[in-house]
């Protein structure tokens, strides 16, 4: 298994002051790593620096040399423009491709295919004329799935992937990634989704107020203090599913 | 009457100002009708209406630099202001909605204090109107004129085939674009200046407050009906394309004003669009 990523004490922030520090991390291939967090702990910060778009303040981030800008897939947040943005799934999917063209202006055949292979492996070669917007929030996902693996076939980044979906929706999802992670598909996901954290994920990132609480394996976690209170803090959680749709919701 | 009917048109088109006139309208309706649905979806619909006060301003002072080509003050100007308010979108210090009506705002009014206090003809209420509706003007072009809004046109439509598929992943998703490697900024810099063009070149036809017309209410209508986003753009442009033909075809047979005529076209032709959505919507 090939390291994919190697974090010693990074420091990141915004605009010159730090968000979190002290983030010492592996990723290493075929990992399912679980970045878990309250809002405003730095998780989006973090992100930032996983895709390559903001440098740590100060630390180590160790990446391998073929590695570059653009290697990870990433599934980003649902923003309001696309709710009514007018595409067809096959369009979304295709523009996934779109660093691959450089400078040339239309898609090869290669990369079309790239796009139709990628919608079959998900199962939504059917959705492929059909308009995002009036698709279900499992479906959209799905999508979005597919063209972040046209941009990037090995690791996938998502950020809080199963918001706003209704139970079955996030089960089906949680499965797919699964799924992507058993054929060789580094996954890191960025949650609030505590029990699904445990069941899925190999690897656990708890970042609490603006420093790491925890990283390692997840049968370390749930051995370790910070796992033990979070897991008494889910399950209460859990008593009370009103609350739970609301935090899902934001 | 219809005998009449051709004879008055066969009379008309003998004049080269009225195909100056329909050249320039139909590219400019094309051209503004491509960005339309980008400006739309992100939130930007009031950017037409913004730059072209900016451009009315800038209009004024070229005035009072007494050049006879105002276009050499106004397209700089505008295209500045575009590329200022499309990147303040992005920054969160002044919201987007907040720059544009601070910039469109100012403009108008220093633009308007600028024509008063040093006016340039006896007339400054007509000349006010003249500059934001438009009237007129598209019927005294130059062959001057033709040719520069030819060229324009060819550069913004060649941009925008050209970095189609570029246009529509950044409007999609500038996240995602961003993460992908792919630099996104140089493509939203690259749609403002173009944006600035076609407005310029639209204040020519309809004047400024009829801009936002001509970017919007093609791209509404289109996306009333059409689910992908290439036949959204087609259909936009076909919509943008013949309103203008029949509007300038309508203004000159009726003498009524061009713009508002264009504009009185596109406003029935997006509520048919909406009618005929309600039926296709119901079927799928």
């Amino acid at each position: 298994m090939g390291n994919l990523l190697h974090c010693q004490d990074i420091v990141l922030g915004w605009e010159g002051s730090a968000v979190v520090s002290g983030l010492s991390f592996n990723i290493s291939e075929g990992d399912y790593l679980c970045i878990l967090g309250e809002n405003g702990s730095g998780k989006s910060t973090l992100i930032k620096a996983l895709l390559g778009l903001n440098k740590p303040m100060s630390g180590m981030m160790i990446k391998p040399a073929d590695m570059k800008a653009g290697d990870i897939g990433y599934l980003p947040q649902q923003t309001a423009v696309q709710r009514d943005f007018p595409a067809s799934v096959r369009e979304i999917v295709l523009s996934g491709c779109l660093p691959k063209c450089g400078l040339r202006p239309f898609y090869n055949k290669a990369e079309k295919e790239l796009a139709r292979s990628t919608m079959e492996r998900l199962g939504i070669t059917g959705l492929a004329k059909r308009c995002y917007r009036e698709l279900s929030g499992g479906q959209q996902q799905r999508v979005l799935i597919a063209r972040a693996l046209c941009a990037a076939q090995k690791v996938l980044l998502l950020d809080e992937p199963v918001t706003g979906l209704d139970p079955k929706a996030q089960i089906d999802l949680y499965d797919l990634i699964a799924e992507l992670n058993r054929s060789g598909i580094t996954i890191i996901m960025v949650s609030h989704d505590f029990n699904a954290a445990m069941r899925y994920a190999s690897h656990i990132l708890h970042i609490g107020a603006h420093h790491q609480l925890f990283f390692g394996t997840t049968a370390d976690y749930l051995k370790s203090e910070t796992g033990r209170i979070f897991s008494a803090q889910a399950n209460a959680r859990d008593e009370k599913p009103e609350e739970r749709t609301e935090s899902g919701i934001e | 009457m219809s005998n009449e009917f051709i004879t008055k048109l066969q009379l008309y088109f003998s004049y080269p100002f009225v195909w100056y006139a329909l050249i320039v309208g139909l590219l400019i309706a094309l051209c503004s009708s491509l960005l339309g649905v980008t400006l739309v979806l992100k939130r930007f619909s009031y950017i037409g209406d913004g730059l072209s006060h900016v451009a009315f301003g800038a209009m004024a002072v070229a005035g009072l630099l007494g050049l006879t080509n105002n276009m050499y003050v106004v397209l700089p100007i505008t295209v500045i202001s575009a590329v200022l308010l499309l990147r303040t979108g992005q920054n969160a210090k002044i919201n987007g909605d907040a720059a544009i009506a601070m910039i469109s705002v100012g403009a108008l009014a220093v633009g308007y204090m600028l024509m008063n206090l040093f006016p340039s003809s006896a007339n400054i209420t007509g000349d006010v109107c003249t500059t934001l509706f438009g009237s007129t003007s598209i019927l005294t072009l130059k062959p001057e004129d033709v040719i520069i809004c030819v060229i324009m046109s060819v550069i913004v439509i060649a941009v925008f085939l050209l970095f189609y598929h570029k246009i529509f992943a950044v409007k999609f998703d500038e996240n995602f674009i961003k993460a992908a490697g792919v630099k996104a900024e140089a493509y939203n810099l690259l749609i403002a200046i173009i944006t600035a063009l076609i407005i310029v070149l639209a204040m020519n036809l309809v004047g400024s407050l009829l801009i936002s017309a001509l970017i919007i209410f093609p791209a509404l209508s289109a996306m009333r009906v059409f689910r992908s986003f290439k036949r959204v753009i087609i259909c936009s442009a076909v919509i943008s394309v013949v309103c203008a033909g029949a509007g300038i075809f309508t203004s000159i047979m009726a003498g009524t004003p061009v713009g508002s005529t264009i504009v009185v076209t596109d406003i029935a032709v997006f509520f048919i669009f909406c009618i005929v959505s309600l039926f296709t919507r119901r079927k799928a």
